[in-house]
């Protein structure tokens, strides 16, 4: 029996085949599914700001792609994954509503994509696949027995990533 | 240093609440007067939350709904943001531009602009009472909309919270009318640094 597992926001999940993650109505968030393909184990963040050194006060690492990414990693590796074999594909990161000179608050989107891309760079972890900005939500779910990654929204239609 | 919002007194907590209370108030008329419609209104809920649960206050993350958003200027910056359940935002619409009800499906310019123009005016009827209570001079931005997921939506309001701690402090109302059930929420969400402003400006500041 497979089970869908939810991610609330800011909250990251891990699992293997042939269970799949889910997590809905991603904004500015992004988020980061990991997968290792020849074990067949996922793990799904989903982050709302890219870095917890600015942060006043946390105690959720799961909220940052700085804390978050090392933690979901290592579990990964922990149930049986490989560093080697892990790859990353990416959603969200939208500019929810737009005035016309947008400050730093409302760009956040884009601050939060930049943050995992960069910090991906910096693991040595593959990107395979994203999609992000524009100025709508998705929800992502991430099938651990393929390592398909889909992203629904509400008026641009479904892909695979 | 802990969260600010979580070491809050329960004096504060009753001052927050009736200042919620006054602006929804006004809000709530403002709408009554504009729809000609009675509107009824809960007594603000306030209530401090793990950031991840508050889209469960509109019904779930990804939940369609219609969501005016604005910014707030003056000595204690802050979000305002109203959410409507899309089919209630429909409604209004459609009640608005004085059409059959059921008549939209889908919101054209037209529409946005009206529904930007009902968070225009309840904002403002809001922050009239806001400022009235606290004797500072608060403004609205220009609206802004979108209709999506509450959770993307929420993500907006939601982050800019995530900078400060892990919890939201919502002080939050509903609006109905009084037969066809037209829902509405509205969220007052101050920046870092605001809530303290506004508690010294009702003189509960500890």
């Amino acid at each position: 029996m497979s089970e869908v597992i939810k991610v609330g926001m800011a909250d990251y999940k891990i699992s293997r085949n042939p269970n799949s993650l889910i997590s809905y109505g991603l904004g500015s968030c992004v988020g980061i599914a990991l997968y290792d393909g020849v074990n067949k184990i996922g793990g799904l963040a989903h982050i709302m700001l890219p870095d917890s050194t600015q942060a006043r006060v946390s105690e959720n690492p799961a909220k940052f792609a700085d804390t978050a990414l090392p933690l979901m990693l290592s579990e990964m590796i922990k149930m049986g994954a490989m560093k080697g074999r892990i790859t990353a594909k990416i959603a969200g990161g939208a500019q929810m509503f737009t005035f016309a000179n947008a400050t730093d608050v409302m760009r956040v989107g884009e601050r939060n994509t930049a943050a995992v891309r960069m910090l991906l760079k910096k693991m040595d972890i593959r990107l395979l696949a994203d999609d992000t900005g524009g100025n709508y939500g998705r929800t992502v779910e991430l099938k651990t027995d393929t390592g398909i990654y889909r992203v629904k929204t509400i008026a641009q239609g479904e892909k695979e990533l | 240093m802990s969260e600010e919002i979580l070491n809050l007194s329960l004096v504060q907590l009753d001052a927050l609440k009736e200042i919620g209370n006054v602006g929804a108030g006004n809000s709530a008329t403002a709408l009554s007067q504009l729809i000609n419609r009675k509107i009824d209104m809960t007594v603000p809920q306030i209530a401090i939350m793990p950031l991840g649960d508050v889209p469960d206050v509109v019904g779930g993350p990804d939940v369609m709904v219609a969501g005016v958003y604005l910014r707030v200027f003056g000595p204690a910056p802050s979000s305002i943001l109203f959410l409507l359940p899309r089919d209630s935002a429909f409604y209004l619409v459609d009640m608005l531009m004085g059409r059959e009800q059921g008549y939209t499906t889908s919101l054209d310019s037209m529409d946005e602009s009206a529904l930007m123009e009902i968070g225009n005016i309840l904002a403002g009827a809001y922050l009239n009472a806001l400022s009235h209570f606290t004797k500072l001079t608060l403004l609205p931005s220009i609206p802004a909309l979108a209709v999506d997921m509450a959770g993307a939506i929420l993500s907006v309001i939601l982050i800019q919270l995530g900078e400060m701690g892990d919890h939201a402090l919502v002080i939050e109302t509903e609006f109905t009318t009084e037969n066809d059930g037209v829902k509405g929420h509205f969220f007052l969400i101050p920046d870092p640094g605001s809530l303290s402003t506004i508690l010294s400006a009702i003189g509960v500041r500890e």
